[in-house]
C-alpha cells in the first residue's frame, strides 16, 4: 500500500465549561470557559468505532500532520499519520488536541482571563495530567465518540495514555503508550527545575505578568536549549554534529562555534518564538506531579481493565529509560492486561519516539488491527 | 530433519494444551506456536522473547509478546497466572538458570511444557564414545562454537530432576528421527517433550 501525506490540514476550536459547568480540576479549582484547539483527519465511521486519540508530548500541539496552509513543515509526527501509515487515516478517525495549560490554541496561562479581561499569567490554576485528559474527554463528548479504539502518546502523551487508562479504563480499547513512565524520577524533575528556574531568572518573566510587554526570551531559550540535551544521546550527537566548527561570529573569546552549540542557540531561539514560558512552567509542573500510580502499586489501579495496552520503549532514551517503561509492563502484567512491549534499537535516546516512525508504525498498525479484530 | 522434528513438537504441544486456555509460552520466537494455538484452540496467548527482531513478527501475527529476558519476565507474575507456560527448546537455549525458571514456572503456571534435545541420543554418544567430538545430532544439529544451547541434559536427567523435586510427570511424548520413540528413549529419542506440575 502507498502511503502519503494528509496535505492541507486546519486547526478547529471548540469552547467547553462554560459558566456555570466550568471544568473542575484535581487541585478543587475550576476554570472555564476553555477553549480547545484540535485537529481530526480521516472519517468517523457509522458506528463511531474507529476513533483514535493522539495525545502530545511536553512542546506539542494538535497540529499532528499534515501541512498548514503556507507552512513548509508538516506537524509533528506526519510520518505516522495519513492514508496507508501506522495511524491509517482511511480506515481511523484520528483526533488530537492541545492540552490545557499549553499555548498552541487551548486556553493557557497567555489566554484572556474573562473575569479580568486580561492574560491569565500566574492566576491560571495549576493543572495536572488528569486534568489535560479530563479536558480531552469533554472533546471526545463533543465528538459523539463513546469508545476510543486507541489513546496513542510518547513521553508526556504517554503519560496520558495511561491516565486514560487508570481514570477513564470503559473509555478506551486500547493505549499505546512510547518512551513514558508511571511517575517522574528525581533525575527528570531536576532537568525540569533547571528548565523552570531558568526562566523565573530572566527578569523579564515579572512574576509571569509579562504579555505584550518584553517576553522572557532569554530563560525560555535557556530551557529548551537543557530540554534538547536531554532529547538526545551522547551518540546522536556525535553522529550528528562530532565536534564540527562552523558560524564562527564575531563577539567574544569563547564563540568557537561548535556546531552543536549553534544548533542549541537555533533550537532555543526558534522556541521562544512558539512556545510560552509561563506554559512551560505549568506543563512542567503537571509532568513532575504526575503519578499514574496515586502512591500505590499501579497494577492495583488496573485490575479487570479490559483494554489492551502496548508499551514502547528506545535504547537510548536516557531520560525515560527502559525501566520506566518495564514498570508499566510490569504492572499490566501483573494485572492481566494483554501486554504488548517492545524495547526499539535507537541511538537517537528520548527524541526517538518522533523518528523511528518505521519500527512504531510496524510495530503500531499490525497492533490496531488486533484491536479492531478482537472487537 | 530438524523441520520435521519441529512440526511434531509443535503437533504434540498443541495436543497437550486444551481449548479456550490461557498460555504464556517463554522464548516465543516469532510466535508461530502460539498463533497456532489462537487459530486452533481459541488460547489467550501471551509471549516472551529477548529478540526485538522477533518481536515484529510476533506483533504482525497479532500475538501480544513482551520484549524481554525470561529469567526476569517470569518472575514478576503472580501465582496461576496462566493455565500453561510452555519452554519449547527454551530450556537449553536461552534460559540462564533452569532450575530457577522451572521452579517459576510451576508457581506462574498451572501446568509447564517443556520440550529439549536429547543429549544422550545414541548418535551422540557414539559420536562422543568413538570419534571423542562433541556430537551433532539432528536435533542438536551445530558446532561447539555456533550452538545456540546454553544447556545440555538428557531424558533421564529431566526426569530425576523432576523426581529430587517432586514434579509430578503429567504426560511426555519422545520423538525418534521418524516416529515416537517411546523405546528406551534416553538412548532412541531425539526430542522429550514433557508437561509437568507440582504435586
Amino acid at each position: 500500500m502507498t502511503e502519503k501525506n494528509l496535505g492541507i490540514v486546519e486547526t478547529k476550536y471548540l469552547t467547553v465549561g462554560n459558566p456555570p459547568d466550568e471544568l473542575k480540576l484535581e487541585s478543587g479549582e475550576e476554570i472555564g470557559p476553555i477553549k480547545v484547539a484540535y485537529e481530526t483527519y480521516g472519517n468517523l465511521n457509522k458506528e463511531r468505532s474507529n476513533a483514535v486519540l493522539i495525545t502530545h508530548a511536553f512542546s506539542g500541539d494538535a497540529h499532528v500532520a499534515g501541512y498548514h496552509e503556507g507552512d513548509d513543515k508538516p506537524g509533528w509526527w506526519d510520518n505516522m499519520i495519513g492514508p496507508g501509515r501506522a495511524f491509517d487515516t482511511d480506515k481511523y478517525y484520528i483526533i488530537c488536541s492541545n492540552v490545557l495549560g499549553g499555548c498552541g490554541g487551548t486556553t493557557g496561562p497567555s489566554s484572556i482571563n474573562p473575569k479580568t479581561g486580561k492574560s491569565y499569567g500566574l492566576d491560571f490554576p495549576l493543572v495536572s495530567i488528569n486534568d489535560m485528559v479530563n479536558l480531552q474527554s469533554k472533546l471526545i463528548d463533543h465528538l459523539g465518540i463513546e469508545k476510543l479504539l486507541t489513546v496513542a502518546g510518547g513521553s508526556m502523551g504517554g503519560m496520558q495514555a495511561l491516565s486514560w487508562l487508570t481514570k477513564h479504563p470503559e473509555r478506551i480499547k486500547s493505549a499505546i503508550i512510547i518512551a513514558s513512565a508511571i511517575k517522574h524520577s528525581p533525575q527528570q524533575i531536576a532537568f525540569h527545575e533547571v528548565g523552570r528556574v531558568s526562566i523565573v531568572s530572566d527578569p523579564a518573566w515579572n512574576n509571569g505578568d509579562y504579555y505584550g510587554k518584553e517576553v522572557p526570551a532569554r530563560g525560555l531559550a535557556l530551557a529548551r536549549m537543557v530540554g534538547h540535551i536531554t532529547y538526545m544521546s551522547d551518540k546522536s550527537m556525535m553522529e550528528k554534529f562530532g565536534r564540527r566548527i562552523r558560524n564562527v561570529k564575531e563577539g567574544h573569546k569563547f564563540n568557537t562555534g561548535f556546531e552543536i552549540e549553534n544548533y542549541l542557540h537555533y533550537r532555543g531561539s526558534s522556541f521562544v518564538e512558539r512556545f510560552d514560558a509561563n506554559s512551560y512552567l505549568y506543563i512542567t509542573k503537571a509532568i513532575d506531579c504526575y503519578d499514574a500510580s496515586e502512591g500505590k502499586n499501579l497494577c492495583e489501579l488496573l485490575q479487570g481493565i479490559k483494554a489492551k495496552v502496548m508499551v514502547l520503549a528506545f535504547k537510548s532514551d536516557w531520560l525515560y529509560p527502559k525501566y520506566q517503561s518495564k514498570e508499566i509492563v510490569k504492572a499490566c502484567k501483573v494485572a492481566g492486561i494483554d501486554t504488548t512491549f517492545c524495547e526499539i534499537e535507537s541511538t537517537y535516546g528520548h527524541d526517538a519516539f518522533l523518528l523511528e516512525t518505521e519500527e512504531e508504525t510496524e510495530l503500531i498498525k499490525h497492533f490496531l488491527a488486533k484491536v479492531v479484530q478482537n472487537g | 530433519m530438524l523441520r520435521y522434528i519441529r512440526e511434531i513438537e509443535f503437533q504434540t504441544i498443541c495436543d497437550y494444551i486444551k481449548e479456550g486456555s490461557s498460555v504464556l509460552d517463554l522464548g516465543c520466537g516469532d510466535c508461530e506456536l502460539l498463533s497456532r494455538l489462537v487459530k486452533n484452540k481459541n488460547i489467550k496467548a501471551q509471549g516472551i522473547e529477548i529478540d526485538e527482531k522477533k518481536i515484529y513478527e510476533c506483533v504482525k501475527k497479532g500475538v501480544s509478546v513482551l520484549h524481554e529476558d525470561i529469567d526476569y519476565g517470569l518472575s514478576e507474575y503472580k501465582d496461576k497466572s496462566f493455565d500453561y507456560i510452555v519452554l519449547q527448546q527454551s530450556l537449553s537455549e536461552v534460559v540462564k538458570k533452569p532450575d530457577k525458571v522451572i521452579r517459576d514456572a510451576l508457581r506462574v503456571g498451572k501446568k509447564v511444557i517443556i520440550s529439549f534435545s536429547n543429549f544422550a541420543h545414541y548418535s551422540a554418544r557414539l559420536q562422543i564414545f568413538l570419534k571423542g567430538r562433541t556430537p551433532i545430532t539432528p536435533s542438536l544439529p551445530f558446532s561447539w562454537y555456533d550452538t545456540p544451547n546454553l544447556h545440555f541434559l538428557s531424558i533421564s536427567d529431566f526426569i530425576k530432576y523432576c523426581r529430587e523435586r517432586k514434579i509430578k510427570i503429567e504426560k511426555k511424548t519422545y520423538l525418534g528421527t521418524k516416529r515416537k520413540a517411546h523405546f528406551l528413549p534416553n538412548f532412541c529419542a531425539l526430542v522429550g517433550i514433557f508437561m509437568i506440575s507440582r504435586e
